[in-house]
């Protein structure tokens, strides 16, 4: 038991959970606060999401809503923490994200092309943005914090211009794609039959798994990611090793943009959004993808869970009473969980001290109080 | 043109009030990038104030307003201050989170506030149409706003207290060698607060400006749109000093202003260029600015590293 505990993995489950009962907790009492009446129902609304539908096959096409919904959340994550490797915090996700959002729709409504040149496309447009952020770091040490926010604005504007060109008449929303372009749509392959013909379940699900254990094994089990993790650990140490440093900088960029991109894809290539030429603010996908990215423990595998638990709050939050609540609420909750989520580090240390001294045999009585909590 | 110096003035007065509290923050080794989340505060805290606070004295409406938007950055600072300084967690982590939060949580919380003055208002808009003409003075065309001279006042005293105070060279000195400082009987973790603190209350003040600047009512759902970290791409141009800050501010205020009053100038609305473009612009600049600039920076040489004792 003692040794399981003393996994980092376990740790970091046990944190992560921690973080996410805590953020509820946080988030019932404000709904307290607003209106103590329905505050109970609300958190118990939004935690069931799909599951307020009371007829099961109902339910199940919801439930495709949301793991929709999940796969670019999940590949916005993935893009987070693959920078985040390389101690890069790579907050320009939403930018390469909203790019990617931009090169995909106007591919499919302007230029008429095929589903797979259209994500090709996207990819080719985020990793283009990612790289932007890394060579302005490497070359200039630029901080990559503020060089991604600029960008965030810059590409926002520049999508609501470019997509203003593919908009309906008389809507601030771009075209519907299966009255321009069906082509463009990615393929359902099937899948669609097993969440009760929902047809936003494409290919996409399983592209995004697969990219996920991609992104895993290149991560741990690969030359490269053995190089992007110690720069990462200690850029200095590791251009003394001999290893690139600046160009691995911006290679994780290019990789971290290229997956933000592809996520946006994967989600506007369904046809369940269209784009507002509108917009005041870029997409919360790439933000969510912070959240995600840090309460899966920065694992390419926790992130499929977190991503999931992230989404199913965010679209539970739309299941709450308007009378008395917004549905901002879940984001409340969810940017909780990752202020939370920066004491993970803290968290752990304290952990791992109560485990130490249950060692020693004088701290017997301490031990003994200390377990109890524990179990 | 004396719209375009207008919106200049009042726009480089918010980024020079939210750059120096980056500034002090920065120089006490802390880096805010939380600033964007306490403009949006600061901002709440204000237009609460300028919504339910009736006065016909525009002093005293100034001086609330003020007061708030001060309080309400400071308590909001706080939790950078928990965070990255008792518990050394990831400043970079808990700046992002409270930008999330601060619009998460203000969106929510007047929502809640229109909702319950009117149970068919759902939106997150606070107006303040009457309270606003309380700051401002009307010289013919010339709209001149308090928060200009508040801006002049905290950028003296800023310098003053950096460069002639006893806190103000301590607080320098946590920021460049902690262990160093600590060595000579200074407490980092207070002086680190007191950074933090600081820039609070500046940040604060610099979104109540924000939002004063030029509408009379604020959709809180939008946040400030990059202010924060604009002012942040300031600062790193001035080079962390307090008057390089403000020359620098004036310039990105212009390019701001630009996308507001273009349509007044003939010749730029000639060029037929989409507003998207000068909506773009201040990012672009700082883009550029920045790497000009930051490739030999002056930033204080432990800003971002949590302060451990015991460490060599």
């Amino acid at each position: 038991m003692k040794k399981l505990l003393k996994n980092d993995g376990v740790q970091t489950f046990l944190a992560s959970l921690l973080c996410i009962i805590l953020g509820m907790l946080i988030g019932y009492i404000v709904l307290l606060f607003i209106n103590p009446a329905g505050a109970g129902k609300a958190i118990m609304d939004i935690m069931r999401n799909f599951f307020n539908f009371s007829n099961p096959l109902m339910q199940l096409k919801r439930f495709g809503n949301t793991v929709a919904k999940t796969m670019p959340l999940l590949l916005c994550s993935l893009s987070i923490l693959f920078s985040y490797k390389v101690g890069l915090f790579n907050i320009g996700v939403a930018g390469q994200y909203c790019i990617g959002v931009c090169a995909s729709l106007y591919a499919a409504l302007a230029w008429h092309w095929n589903w797979f040149f259209c994500m090709t496309f996207a990819i080719v447009a985020g990793a283009f943005a990612g790289m932007l952020v890394g060579l302005l770091k490497s070359l200039f040490n630029v901080n990559e914090v503020i060089s991604g926010i600029m960008l965030n604005w810059i590409i926002l504007y520049f999508t609501n211009m470019t997509l203003n060109k593919v908009k309906e008449v008389a809507s601030p929303y771009t075209l519907y794609i299966d009255q321009v372009n069906p082509g463009a749509f990615l393929p359902n392959a099937g899948l669609d039959k097993l969440f009760n013909n929902n047809q936003y379940i494409t290919i996409a699900v399983p592209i995004a798994l697969v990219v996920t254990i991609a992104v895993y094994v290149v991560l741990n089990k690969t030359k490269l990611g053995y190089e992007l993790r110690a720069t990462g650990l200690n850029a200095k140490a590791a251009k003394y090793c001999g290893m690139a440093e600046k160009k691995n900088m911006i290679l994780s960029l290019v990789i971290s943009g290229a997956l933000a991109g592809l996520g946006a894809s994967l989600l506007y290539q369904t046809g369940y959004m269209r784009w507002e030429c509108t917009s005041a603010s870029v997409p919360a996908m790439g933000f969510n993808g912070i959240a995600t990215a840090f309460l899966g423990g920065l694992n390419p595998i926790g992130a499929i869970f977190s991503s999931y638990f992230i989404q199913h709050i965010t679209d539970g939050g739309s299941y709450v009473d308007k009378s008395m609540y917004c549905s901002q609420i879940s984001d409340l909750i969810s940017s909780i969980i990752i202020y939370l989520c920066g004491f993970v580090f803290f968290m752990k240390y304290a952990f791992n001290k109560v485990l130490n001294k249950k060692k020693e045999p004088v701290n017997n009585a301490n031990a003994k109080t200390d377990k109890g909590g524990e179990n | 043109m004396t719209l375009l110096i207008q919106y200049t003035l009042i726009f480089a007065s918010v980024l020079i009030l939210v750059a120096l509290g980056g500034c002090i923050s920065e120089h006490s080794g802390v880096i805010n990038l939380g600033l964007e989340g306490i403009m949006v505060i600061g901002a709440l805290g204000g237009a609460l104030v300028m919504k339910f606070f009736k006065t016909d004295s525009s002093f005293l409406m100034i001086l609330l307003v003020v007061l708030a938007a001060i309080v309400m950055g400071m308590l909001f600072s706080a939790l950078l201050g928990v965070a990255c300084i008792n518990f050394k967690a990831d400043q970079t982590i808990i700046g992002t989170a409270m930008n999330m939060l601060s619009v998460a949580g203000a969106t929510v919380f007047v929502k809640a506030i229109n909702t319950a003055a009117d149970p068919n208002d759902v939106s997150s808009t606070i107006q303040y149409n009457g309270p606003k003409k309380m700051f401002i003075e009307r010289i013919g065309n010339f709209e001149f706003n308090w928060f200009m001279v508040i801006t002049l006042v905290v950028l003296g005293l800023v310098c003053l207290f950096l460069y002639k105070t006893k806190y103000g060279l301590r607080l320098q000195a946590c920021g460049e060698h902690p262990q160093a400082a600590d060595s000579v009987g200074i407490n980092v973790y207070k002086m680190r607060w007191m950074g933090v603190l600081m820039s609070g209350a500046l940040g604060g003040l610099g979104g109540i400006c924000y939002i004063l600047a030029g509408v009379s009512e604020w959709k809180f759902e939008t946040g400030v749109a990059g202010f924060g970290f604009l002012a942040l791409a300031v600062m790193i141009f001035g080079q962390w000093k307090p008057y390089r800050i403000a020359l620098v501010a004036l310039l990105f205020g212009m390019f701001r202003a630009l996308s507001n009053v273009y349509i007044g100038f003939d010749f730029l609305y000639n060029l037929k260029i989409p507003s998207s473009v000068y909506n773009m612009m201040p990012y672009i600049v700082s883009l550029i600015v920045l790497a000009l600039s930051s490739k030999h920076s002056h930033a204080p040489k432990a800003e971002g590293i949590p302060y451990d004792k015991g460490q060599r």
